[in-house]
């Protein structure tokens, strides 16, 4: 558990040198100014230091939350940039993971229930084309077919207030996910379904959904838990397109631009605060998988 | 090989793996061919034909776009660039891949357990990231865009090849090889290697479609491949800011890039479920 700081260091560190390895400076595209004017300019943001003492610097001001100017939005720092932007992309997020994980355990658990039927070949076929087809490519089809040519929900995310405007974000941000869970419910519920304390509890006459509700769900969650973590990274990747698609203002879409502007020091913040992120989720989902497996717990 | 031999006769009895197959080397094939036989130029623009639907006239199958440029070329040159980038892109990783897990497997000890510790650190990441970071920070080209690619996929290649290399090392012909004084890395490249080869080759078709997944993220945000070239993720983009007048722009270059992907994945999963069998035996 402690592994996480080490981890967050050396994220820091690669992620700084990336950035700082790049030939060029961060203000080499815009006109040409006058030497000294470039040096003020270098100076102004401890460009002029060397790179241990500006890592230093950056690391210093990381652990304070401070992380650094932007180059690009002038009057902003990026910690307000991304304090701005993060609540709503987090809402979305939370969104589009609690469907994911509410239809992606049902459908798995109904389609372990019912192994081999017509039920369970139309589930798999499903989840397998919604492991494939990448959010973007999902996004603009739904768009299309939705809001373009049945015009049931709003296409655009300004302009158009109330919950409808989530619809179409929040479900192309799911649908992979909802696929991959519906998978690894069904293969670890036929495993759980198949062995021995659910062949006793069977036996003295608890019925079908008693054994999966009382027995069975507990056990077969453990897959999915662990892929919590993985799928959190996949959804903000995922929220990344979402964003840009729908015009959503959110943290995505000012990373999409900072990498486009080369804003150097917005999408080396959002890069941190990304990767600090997925590693407490990853720490809170080991927690929360001992919570459910006992056997981890006595270690 | 004969192991890699009995794989590929085994897949050819499995129908999803072979009609994938089929699908995949009809794409390329018409890919390749289509652009030498159609009379248009993926650059040529015509401004009398601007976002023209799907017609027989003029071979314009798939429509032109919002520049007249012909469709049906840009989406074969599309298709050509995004496997080429996911085949080098994998031959990368597998080369990162097999080269840390087979040391890693081999020297095992303190050595194995740091290196291994790297990789799970690297697992909890989210590494598509480092790689946009990568583009913004150095200039944009094609063989960065492979490397970049390559460089987040190698982390499954090297836990399956450590693994195997772990297997491996105790076997009798790696002792023989030792007792002569053969040095480690030249045991890695003449013993272990080679007989790495069979769950090598399954595995990295596994890695293809998550190439194509990331390069096409990229196109797609307009920070892969940039204009005049083009990827299937790139049109994708492209098509979405015509959709409302020109759905084919979306539709054409989405559904090339969906049956690509269903069809690598279908095959990768008869090629695992083949892996898997064979480890159990």
């Amino acid at each position: 558990m402690l592994g996480a700081i080490p981890t967050l260091l050396l994220v820091v560190a690669l992620a700084f040198l990336m950035v700082h390895a790049a030939p060029g400076g961060p203000f080499d595209d815009e006109r040409v100014l006058p030497a000294d004017i470039e040096a003020n300019i270098a100076r102004a943001y401890h460009l002029d230091e060397p790179l241990p003492e500006q890592f230093w610097r950056y690391l210093s001001g990381v652990v304070r939350g401070d992380l650094g100017p932007s180059y690009r939005y002038r009057d902003h720092t990026v910690s307000q940039l991304i304090g701005g932007a993060f609540p709503l992309s987090i809402k979305l997020g939370a969104m589009a993971m609690t469907l994911a994980l509410v239809l992606g355990i049902s459908a798995g658990t109904f389609a372990a229930l019912r192994r081999n039927s017509w039920l369970d070949r139309t589930v798999m076929t499903l989840a397998m084309t919604g492991i494939s087809i990448p959010v973007f490519v999902i996004a603009p089809v739904l768009v299309l077919l939705l809001a373009v040519q049945l015009q049931w929900l709003p296409a655009g995310w300004s302009g158009n207030e109330g919950g409808t405007r989530f619809v179409l974000p929040v479900v192309s941000l799911a649908l992979p996910q909802i696929a991959y869970i519906a998978r690894l419910t069904r293969a670890s519920m036929i495993d759980v379904l198949a062995s021995d304390f659910v062949r006793t509890a069977r036996a003295q006459g608890l019925g079908t959904r008693a054994v999966v509700h009382y027995h069975a769900l507990k056990p077969a969650m453990l897959p999915v838990v662990s892929y919590l973590g993985p799928a959190v990274a996949a959804i903000l990747t995922g929220s990344v397109v979402v964003e840009e698609i729908f015009g959503i203002p959110g943290l995505g879409q000012f990373f999409v631009r900072g990498a486009l502007n080369r804003d150097y020091t917005l999408v080396l913040g959002i890069v941190i605060f990304y990767a600090a992120l997925v590693i407490l989720l990853n720490l809170i989902v080991d927690i929360l998988y001992a919570v459910i497996d006992p056997r981890i717990r006595q270690r | 090989m004969t192991a890699l031999r009995s794989t590929w006769s085994r897949l050819g009895q499995n129908r999803t793996a072979k009609a994938s197959a089929g699908v995949l080397l009809g794409v390329i094939f018409i890919s390749v061919l289509g652009p030498v036989i159609s009379p248009h130029d993926y650059l040529q623009t015509d401004f009398d034909n601007l976002l023209r639907p799907p017609t027989f006239s003029d071979m314009q199958l798939f429509g032109s776009d919002d520049l007249g440029r012909d469709l049906f070329v840009r989406s074969m040159l599309g298709v050509q660039v995004t496997i080429l980038v996911a085949i080098v892109a994998s031959v990368v990783s597998l080369v990162i891949g097999v080269v840390y897990g087979a040391v890693a497997g081999f020297v095992g000890g303190k050595v194995d357990a740091v290196m291994m510790r790297f990789v799970d650190t690297l697992y909890a990441l989210p590494f598509i990231f480092f790689v946009i970071l990568l583009m913004v920070a150095f200039e944009r080209n094609f063989l960065l865009i492979f490397v970049a690619i390559g460089a987040i996929n190698w982390l499954d290649m090297a836990r399956i090849v450590r693994g195997q290399t772990m297997s491996l090392r105790e076997r009798e012909f790696v002792a023989a090889a030792r007792l002569m004084g053969v040095p480690w890395p030249r045991i890695i490249v003449r013993h272990i290697a080679p007989n790495l080869m069979g769950v090598v080759i399954v595995y990295v078709t596994l890695t293809i479609p998550q190439a194509i997944l990331v390069e096409s993220f990229l196109s797609f945000l307009g920070l892969g491949i940039q204009e005049p070239q083009t990827s299937l993720g790139a049109l994708v983009d492209a098509g979405v800011n015509q959709m409302e007048g020109a759905a084919w722009m979306l539709l054409i270059p989405a559904g090339l890039l969906a049956l690509i992907l269903l069809c690598f994945n279908f095959f990768g999963d008869a090629m695992r479920d083949l892996l898997d069998v064979r480890d159990a035996s």
